[in-house]
């Protein structure tokens, strides 16, 4: 219960301080769209909705997730409020766990944007609604831990900021988004297995069209075990990091 | 009396620097317990390790007997903390973030939200409640602070350097709400550079410098010990020669006294038999200067200090203007 209370006001303090804030909102709903635009300009008209649908829900999701944790992470590091954080007997999991949670929330609701555009606009059609919700859990959780990761080695805002740009743009092109796996050249792609985003975005590509690569079961799988190797790395990393 | 906190032989050591080199200590329940020294004598660095900020080289902490050393964790709940600088979120109004500080902890809405209303009273911010913590003022800041560390209850408060950096109006303030805490029963450690606020506020300090305890006990007894030694001061208009050069040569002349600057229009004498004045205003004036009062001294929690650390007070004076 009392842990409860601690989880529940975390995610209410960073969802109304940091991820409601206008220009993160606005900031969701551009990127997506302007992704979309740009597509729709450079083909002309016949350009294939199901060819990019994945990839920019997938990049919404990253761009919406990493670099958030990562910025607000080192910013509450550098006001020290962060210390309060470590203070309250709650243990190192559950305070990873309300920290990222707010981010998920955010890469999730930030994903509807292109799916609503997609389907309601475009037509587009979706094989299967459930995986699409599998796949954007998983994606936005592994991406967020992804920047907590990042957030955990830098020490500056400015720091984080580039580090998560360092490490999402060679993703768009290194993990299947816009590129299909099957045209990478061959010595790429132990690159883009190693990726977690990779396995995220050949879900969404199964659930919406079947255009998927690998294995929809391998994903789930592969992703769960990024997502709880990624935690407790973080947790880990904190607890040797953060009390010196 | 019942011992709240005991620490055993707590060691930190930062690579090749011992930052606390085997302090031992316990705190009364109920009682102010002080940690006086310089800057970097290793007060913050302790208190880190008591409430679980810093990891533990070696050596114990017992909380009520238990040994808690390997598990702090547990023990966060029943402490509040005041760090050195503010750790409130800046862009939370002071209600907002007690209330937060409370949700931590796991106290409901409705008893967090009559407790940070109690506390903005207490500390006399009830006008600001509903502003921003950044546009508080230093002194605002570390009131907030204080009550933040105490919204849930704790039994002990640890306050790290609670005046250093605010205005006097504030310092006074937080004094007097210090000692009204402890007067409802809070057993409270606190760590300073200024000797006059350990002598105000605490019942039993500890000198610490370089890491080390140098002694511990009753401010009374501090003060006791070192009346048994006659101190003179001497005011004087202005010197022609060097201060050093003038310390050395008293001290050549006067063996059997302990001669320091108090100021730069001071020398204080001290020595355990009585001091005859008169040889050394003679020898003052013949070295020039104009003196203008020689007077005896009771003496203060700054002279066992300075007796005991051997640390002069321009060095911890230095420090304040420093910070
Ligand atoms: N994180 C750290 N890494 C290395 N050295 C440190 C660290 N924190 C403190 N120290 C060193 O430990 C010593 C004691 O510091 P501290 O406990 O902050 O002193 P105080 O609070 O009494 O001013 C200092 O020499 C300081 O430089
Ligand atoms: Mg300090």
């Amino acid at each position: 219960m009392k842990s409860a209370i601690a989880f529940w006001n975390i995610l209410l303090k960073d969802m109304k301080n940091y991820y409601l804030k206008p220009p993160n909102i606005s900031w969701g709903i551009i990127f997506p769209f302007a992704w979309m635009l740009m597509f729709f300009f450079r083909s002309g008209k016949a350009f294939q909705i199901e060819e990019i649908f994945a990839g920019i829900v997938a990049m919404s999701i990253l761009f919406g997730t990493t670099s958030m944790l990562a910025v607000t992470i080192t910013f509450e590091r550098r006001g020290r409020s962060f210390d309060r954080l470590l203070l309250a007997p709650i243990s190192t999991g559950l305070l990873v766990f309300s920290k990222i949670s707010g981010a998920v929330i955010f890469g999730i609701i930030n994903s509807f944007i292109p799916i609503l555009i997609s389907v309601l606009y475009f037509k587009s059609p979706v094989a299967n609604w459930y995986l699409l919700f599998i796949g954007i859990i998983l994606l936005s959780i592994v991406s967020t831990l992804l920047g907590l990761s990042i957030a955990v080695s830098a020490k500056e805002v400015f720091e984080a900021q580039t580090f998560s740009n360092f490490f999402r743009f060679p993703m768009i092109f290194l993990c299947g988004l816009f590129i299909p796996l099957a045209s990478m050249p061959v010595y790429i792609r132990p690159i883009s297995y190693i990726l977690p985003v990779t396995y995220g975005v050949d879900i969404l590509k199964y659930s919406i069209s079947k255009a998927n690569y690998l294995f929809v079961w391998l994903d789930i799988i592969v992703l769960i075990i990024f997502c709880v190797g990624l935690f407790y790395f973080s947790i880990f990393n904190i607890r040797k990091k953060w009390i010196v | 009396m019942e011992s709240i906190i005991e620490v055993k032989n707590l060691t930190k050591k930062y690579e090749s620097l011992t930052a606390v080199d085997s302090i031992s200590f316990s705190i009364s329940k109920g009682e102010i317990f002080g940690f006086l020294g310089p800057n970097a004598a290793g007060k913050t660095t302790t208190i880190n390790m008591l409430i679980g900020m810093a990891k533990i080289t070696d050596g114990k902490i017992f909380y009520k007997n238990n040994d808690i050393t390997n598990k702090i964790k547990k023990f966060q709940g029943c402490i509040g903390v005041v760090p050195d600088e503010s750790n409130l979120y800046e862009e939370l109004t002071g209600f907002e973030n007690l209330c937060f500080c409370a949700s931590l902890y796991g106290i409901k809405r409705s008893k967090r939200e009559a407790k940070a209303k109690q506390f903005l009273e207490i500390f006399q911010l009830s006008d600001a409640a509903d502003k921003r913590f950044k546009s508080y003022s230093k002194g605002m800041k570390r009131k907030l602070t204080i009550a933040a560390s105490l919204v849930h209850d704790p039994e002990i408060l640890f306050l790290d350097e609670p005046t250093t950096g605010i205005d006097v109006a504030s310092s006074r303030q937080i004094r007097s709400l210090i000692k009204n805490l402890n007067e409802d029963g809070m057993t409270v450690f606190l760590t300073t550079h200024y000797i006059e606020e350990a002598e105000r506020l605490c019942e039993r300090i500890a000198f610490i410098n370089k890491g080390r305890i140098i002694k511990i006990g009753k401010v009374q007894n501090f003060i006791e010990d070192i009346s048994q030694s006659n101190i003179i001061e001497v005011l004087f208009e202005s010197t022609p020669i060097d201060k050093n050069v003038l310390l050395e040569k008293l001290k050549q002349s006067f063996p059997e006294l302990e001669c320091s600057f108090k100021n730069e229009n001071t020398i204080k004498l001290i020595s355990t038999s009585k001091i005859d004045v008169s040889p050394v205003v003679s020898f003052l004036s013949s070295n020039g200067i104009y003196i203008l009062e020689a007077k005896l001294i009771r003496p203060t929690l700054e002279d066992a200090f300075v007796k005991l650390t051997g640390i002069e007070l321009d060095v911890m004076k230095k420090e304040k203007e420093k910070k």
